[in-house]
C-alpha cells in the first residue's frame, strides 16, 4: 500500500503547479535526477565549513558520504532539507535543487521541503510519547486526522521500517523512549516515512548501535532504496561499501574547509578510485 | 646545593592524622551556616503555630466559628470568620495567575524560541529589573496610576445584553476603583518574572533533538512548541504557576494598597475586597499582644504559613514526578 | 524480518511544488504564534518603559539635593535623609550577617553536602523559608525579637528577620557560584596535595568571586526595597532629626546604634500613603519611589558590570 494513499487529497495532489522554471540541466537524463548541488559552500561566521560541492543525486539510489571527521558531511547533508537554517551563524551559497526546484530560494517552504526531505539523525531522538504517536506525530501535524487512516499509516509505516513485529503489541502503551537504540532508529525512520518524504537523509544512522541492529538498518536501507532516495553519513567504509551506490569522498582542504575530492559508483570508489586522497583514506593511510 | 626536601618537614605517609585534621573545624562551621536555616524555619514554624494556635486554645474559639464569613472584632462578643480573608486571598491570586500566566509562558517562550540575541539581552536585564521593584512601588503605582484609570473608565454598571435574549451579564461600575481587579492586576505584574524565568528554565531543559526532531518532520515552529515543547516542560510550567501562586498569595502591602480592604466576601471584580495579608497588615499594628482580635491576625498568619509549606511539597511532588517519568 | 519489499512504492503524482499552500493553515497558525511571541516580549518592555518614565516624570521638581539632604517637614516638601540613612543603615546591617553566613552555608552545599537526610532538610527549609511570605517573617521577628527577647522595634531586630528572609537567596546564589568552577581546578589542587579546605579557601573562593559578588549585590537589591519584613520589627514610625555626631552605638538615640527604631525609605513609603494627609504626600512618596527604582537600577547594572569586570580580570590573568 503506498503511504501516499492515506493523505487527504489536497495535501498532497495539489494540481497546482507552478510555472515551468528554467530547468537546471546537470545531467543527460534530468527525470532521473532527484537532488543536485551547484557550488555549494556552506560557512558557520567566518570559517567555510564546506567549500564549492556539486554533485547529483539519481531518484532510487542509496549516496554515502565519506571522509575524515570535520570535513564538513553533516554540514552538507543538512543543506538539503535546509536544517542549516536552524543554526545560528550558519550560511548557505549556491543552489540545491529538488526535482529541479532550488530550495535555497527565499519563497520555498521550508515546512514542505522537510515533508519531502526526511531526515534521521545519529542519536535516536524518539519523542517522549507512545510508539503510536511518535509515528502519527508528522501526519497529524499535516492535518490527517482520521482514525483508520492514522492507524493504517501507522501499521505500514512500522512495517516499512521493520519495526513492526516487535512492537505491535503495545503500540499505544510504550513510551519510544523505552525501545531499545536499534529499535529507536527504526522508530525514527518510521516516523519519517509516515510523512511520505521522496528523499532521506541519514547522518551516522547506526554510530551509536550495536552490530546486529546496524545490520537491521542497512537491510532497511536497502529495502527502502526501491521506494525512496536515500543519502547517508557514515564512517564505517564497510557499511559505505554494502548499502551504497553511489559514495562521495570528503575532505579537508589546508584552511580546513571540507570540499568534494571525487564521486562515483561505490564499486569504483573502493576499488580503484580516481584520486590518491581517496585511495589513501580508504586504504586507511590517512593522516 | 639544598635539596629540594629539606624545605619540608619530614611526612610520613601512613600517619594518624592529626587532632586539627580530625576535628575539621571549616567543615563543622560551614555545616553550621547552612543548618542555620533548618533552625530558623524550625523556629519559625513553632512560634507561628503556637500563636496562631491561641484563639482556640486560650480564647476557646471552635474551628467553626472561624471558618465563617462574619468578621467583626470589635462586637461585644467579637466575631473572626476569615472566610472572607482566605477566599479573597484565593480569588485574587487566581485572578493574578490567569492573567500572568499565558502572558509570562509567552514571554518565556519568546526567550527560549524566538528571540535573536539582541532582543534576549534587552527582556531579560528588564525582568531582572521587574523582580527588583520593591512591593510598596508596584502598590504607589496601582495608586496613583492604575485605580484612578479603572474609576474613571468603567464607573457605571457593566452589563452586557443580547437583542433577544436580554440581560446575560451584568456587574456594578468600579466606585473607587480599589478592588479585586486591581489587586489582580498589580500582582500579575509581580509574578511575572516568577512565572517567566522558572518556565523559561524548564523549555530550555527541553533537549534540542527533540525540537530538531521535530522541525525534520516538516513542522512548523508552533507546532513544535505546541506538541513537543509545551508537553514536554509541562512539569516545570507547573512549578512556575505554583511559585508564582506562593508570591502572589503571601504579597502583602502592594495587594493591601489597592484591593479597598473591605472584609465582604469577594462580589465582583469591581469591588473591594480583602485578603490575609492585607488585613494583617492594617490590624496587626492597631491590636495589643494576647487579645482575642490579635490571635485570629496570628490564625490568620498561621494560615498563611500552611499555604507555603504546601505549595512547597506541591512543587516537589511535582518535580519528583518528572525525575520519575 | 518480512521483506515487503513489494509493498513499497510511491504514487508518482504530480509532485507538488514547495512553494505549494498545502500548509497555509499551520503556517499562518506559525506566523501569527511568532506576533504574539514577540508582542508578549515588547509588552514587558513598554511597561518597563512606561514604569521608569512615569517616575521620571513624577519625580521632576521634587528630587534634588535638598530632597536627598534633608530632613521631613511639616510645612515644606522637606526631605527624606533620616529614612534614607536608615535604608543604608539597614541594609549595611543585614548584609553584615547575611553574606558570611550565607558564604558559608553555600561552600557547605557546594562542597561538602552528601547526598543524605540532612542536606535533603536543609534544602527544605531553603525552599520553605524563600516561599513563606514576607509579612510571616516580619511577624516571626515580631514575636521572637520585639516580644519575647523585649528589644522592641529595633533596627537589630529589623535586620535579623531581613537576614532570615533572605538567606536561603543568599545560600543558593552563593551555592551557584561555586558549581560553576570547574572541576578541573578542583582536582588540580588536590593533586597538588592541598586539603580540601586549603583548595576551596585558595582555589575555589577566589575563582567564584565574580558569581559571588553578583549573588551580594542582586541580595543586597532586594534587601534594600523589602518593606513587610520590617514593618512589624524596626518599626514605623516618623524618624527624629538625627545626630550624626553621637557616636555611641549603645544609645538609643544615636543613628549608628542598632538598638533604636529604625523606618526605611519602602516603609516610609507604605506609612504616608496608609496615614499621610500632608500637603505633599504625593510628591514626597513619588519623589521616594524614583529614588528606590533607580537604587534598583543601580543594583541590577553593578551586579552586572562588576560581574563581567572581575570575570575578565579573572579569565585574563
Ligand atoms: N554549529 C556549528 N557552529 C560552528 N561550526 C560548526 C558547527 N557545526 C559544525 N561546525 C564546523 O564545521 C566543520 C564541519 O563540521 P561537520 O559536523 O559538518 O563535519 P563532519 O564531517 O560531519 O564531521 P564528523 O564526521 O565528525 O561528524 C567542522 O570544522 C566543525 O567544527
Ligand atoms: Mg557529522
Amino acid at each position: 500500500m503506498p503511504i501516499t494513499a492515506v493523505y487527504p487529497e489536497p495535501v498532497l495532489r495539489r494540481v497546482e503547479v507552478t510555472a515551468p522554471r528554467a530547468a537546471v540541466q546537470v545531467a543527460a537524463r534530468p527525470a532521473d535526477i532527484k537532488i543536485a548541488t551547484e557550488h555549494v559552500s556552506i560557512s558557520y561566521g567566518d570559517k567555510v565549513a564546506v567549500r564549492d560541492v556539486s554533485l547529483t543525486v539519481q531518484d532510487r539510489s542509496i549516496l554515502a558520504l565519506i571522509g575524515p571527521s570535520g570535513s564538513g558531511k553533516s554540514t552538507f547533508l543538512r543543506c538539503f532539507n535546509r536544517m542549516n537554517d536552524l543554526i545560528p551563524g550558519a550560511s548557505v551559497k549556491g543552489e540545491v535543487c529538488l526535482d529541479g526546484e532550488n530550495v535555497m530560494e527565499a519563497d520555498v517552504s521550508v515546512v514542505e521541503l522537510r515533508r519531502r526531505v526526511g531526515m534521521v539523525f545519529q542519536r535516536p531522538n524518539p519523542f517522549p510519547m507512545s510508539i503510536y504517536e511518535n509515528v502519527a506525530y508528522g501526519p497529524r501535524r499535516r492535518g490527517l486526522n482520521d482514525r483508520r487512516k492514522l492507524n493504517d499509516l501507522v501499521e505500514t509505516s512500522l512495517k516499512r521500517a521493520a519495526l513492526w513485529d516487535e512492537v505491535k503489541d503495545d503500540l499505544r502503551r510504550k513510551s519510544g523512549l523505552a525501545l531499545s537504540g536499534g529499535q529507536q532508529q527504526r522508530l525514527c525512520i518510521a516516523r519519517v516515512l509516515a510523512t511520505d518524504p521522496e528523499v532521506i537523509l541519514m547522518d551516522e544512522p547506526a554510530s551509536a548501535l550495536d552490530p546486529v541492529s546496524t545490520l537491521r538498518i542497512e537491510e532497511l536501507m536497502r529495502e527502502l532504496r526501491e521506494a525512496y532516495t536515500i543519502v547517508i553519513v557514515t564512517h564505517n567504509m564497510q557499511q559505505a561499501a554494502r548499502v551504497s551506490d553511489v559514495t562521495a569522498f570528503f575532505t579537508m582542504a589546508d584552511d580546513r574547509a571540507g570540499y568534494l575530492v571525487e564521486v562515483g559508483p561505490t564499486g569504483q570508489i573502493f576499488t580503484r578510485p580516481s584520486e590518491q586522497l581517496t585511495e589513501d583514506y580508504i586504504s586507511g593511510r590517512f593522516g | 646545593m639544598a635539596s629540594l626536601t629539606s624545605a619540608y618537614p619530614t611526612s610520613k605517609l601512613r600517619a594518624k592524622p592529626g587532632l586539627l585534621e580530625r576535628l575539621d573545624l571549616p567543615r563543622r562551621v560551614v555545616f553550621v551556616a547552612a543548618a542555620s536555616m533548618i533552625i530558623v524555619v524550625a523556629m519559625l514554624m513553632i512560634f507561628i503555630v503556637w500563636q496562631g494556635t491561641q484563639l482556640f486554645v486560650k480564647d476557646g474559639y471552635s474551628l467553626g466559628a472561624i471558618f465563617d464569613a462574619k468578621w467583626d472584632p470589635l462586637a461585644d462578643t467579637p466575631e473572626f470568620g476569615i472566610l472572607p480573608f482566605i477566599l479573597g486571598t484565593i480569588v485574587v491570586t487566581a485572578g493574578a495567575l490567569l492573567i500572568s500566566t499565558p502572558l509570562s509562558v509567552g514571554v518565556a517562550l519568546f526567550l527560549s524560541e524566538v528571540a535573536p540575541k539582541w532582543a534576549k539581552s534587552i527582556v531579560q536585564p528588564a525582568l531582572e529589573i521587574f523582580v527588583g521593584i520593591p512591593s510598596v512601588v508596584w502598590g504607589w503605582l496601582g495608586i496613583t496610576v492604575l485605580v484612578p484609570f479603572l474609576a474613571d473608565t468603567f464607573n457605571g454598571p457593566i452589563v452586557i445584553s443580547l437583542p433577544i435574549v436580554g440581560t446575560i451579564f451584568s456587574m456594578p461600575g468600579f466606585l473607587t476603583g480599589f478592588s479585586w481587579l486591581a489587586g489582580s492586576l498589580v500582582l500579575s505584574i509581580m509574578v511575572l518574572p516568577t512565572i517567566t524565568s522558572v518556565s523559561y528554565d524548564a523549555f530550555r531543559a527541553v533537549p534540542q533533538e527533540l525540537r530538531t526532531g521535530s522541525l525534520a518532520l516538516g513542522t512548523t515552529r508552533w507546532q513544535m512548541i505546541r506538541h513537543i515543547l509545551i508537553p514536554s516542560a509541562l512539569s516545570g510550567v507547573l512549578t512556575a504557576v505554583v511559585l508564582g501562586m506562593t508570591r502572589a498569595a503571601g504579597e502583602a502591602l502592594a495587594v493591601q494598597m489597592v484591593i479597598g480592604n473591605s472584609p465582604t466576601l469577594p462580589e465582583a471584580i469591581t469591588q473591594p475586597m480583602t485578603t490575609l495579608t492585607s488585613q494583617i497588615t492594617l490590624d496587626m499594628g492597631n491590636t495589643v499582644f494576647g487579645e482575642p482580635w490579635q490571635d485570629a491576625l496570628w490564625t490568620m498568619s498561621l494560615v498563611l504559613l500552611v499555604i507555603s509549606i504546601t505549595s512547597v511539597v506541591l512543587v516537589r511532588v511535582i518535580n519528583k514526578r518528572r525525575m520519575g517519568s | 524480518m518480512t521483506a515487503n519489499a513489494g509493498s513499497i512504492g510511491r504514487s508518482s503524482g504530480a509532485k507538488p511544488s514547495l512553494k505549494g499552500k498545502a500548509s497555509r493553515g499551520s503556517i499562518l497558525a506559525d506566523r501569527a504564534a511568532t506576533v504574539v511571541l514577540w508582542g508578549t516580549g515588547a509588552l514587558v518592555l513598554l511597561i518597563l518603559g512606561s514604569i521608569i518614565l512615569h517616575f521620571a516624570m513624577a519625580a521632576w521638581g521634587v528630587v534634588s539635593l535638598s530632597f536627598i539632604l534633608d530632613n521631613p517637614s511639616q510645612t515644606t516638601l522637606g526631605g527624606i535623609m533620616p529614612v534614607l540613612w536608615n535604608s543604608i543603615y539597614m541594609l549595611a546591617l543585614t548584609m553584615l550577617i547575611a553574606v558570611p553566613v550565607g558564604l558559608l552555608g553555600g561552600i557547605y552545599m557546594a562542597e561538602y553536602a552528601g547526598d543524605n537526610i540532612v542536606t535533603g532538610a536543609i534544602r527544605f527549609a531553603e525552599e520553605s523559608i524563600s516561599s513563606v511570605p514576607s509579612i510571616v517573617v516580619g511577624l516571626f521577628g515580631l514575636i521572637l525579637f520585639v516580644d519575647d527577647f523585649h528589644w522592641g522595634f529595633t533596627a537589630l531586630a529589623g535586620a535579623l528577620a531581613l537576614t532570615f528572609f533572605n538567606l536561603p537567596l543568599m545560600t543558593r546564589l552563593s551555592e551557584q557560584a561555586l558549581r560553576a568552577v570547574p572541576q578541573d581546578e578542583r582536582s588540580a589542587s588536590l593533586a597538588l596535595g592541598a586539603t580540601k579546605w586549603q583548595t576551596i579557601r585558595h582555589v575555589v573562593v577566589p575563582l567564584a568571586i565574580p558569581g559571588l559578588i553578583t549573588g551580594v549585590i542582586l541580595t543586597a537589591g532586594r534587601v534594600f526595597g523589602e518593606a513587610a519584613v520590617l514593618l512589624f520589627t524596626a518599626g514605623i514610625g516618623t524618624p527624629p532629626h538625627y545626630n550624626f555626631m553621637n557616636l555611641d552605638i549603645t544609645n538609643p538615640t544615636s543613628p549608628w546604634s542598632p538598638f533604636r527604631p529604625a523606618t526605611t525609605l519602602s516603609v516610609y513609603i507604605y506609612k504616608l500613603n496608609s496615614e499621610g494627609l500632608g500637603a505633599f504626600k504625593n510628591q514626597i512618596v513619588d519623589g521616594s519611589a524614583a529614588i528606590l527604582i533607580s537604587m534598583v537600577l543601580i543594583f541590577n547594572l553593578g551586579a552586572r558590570f562588576v560581574g563581567r569586570v572581575l570575570s575578565r580580570k579573572l579569565t585574563a590573568s
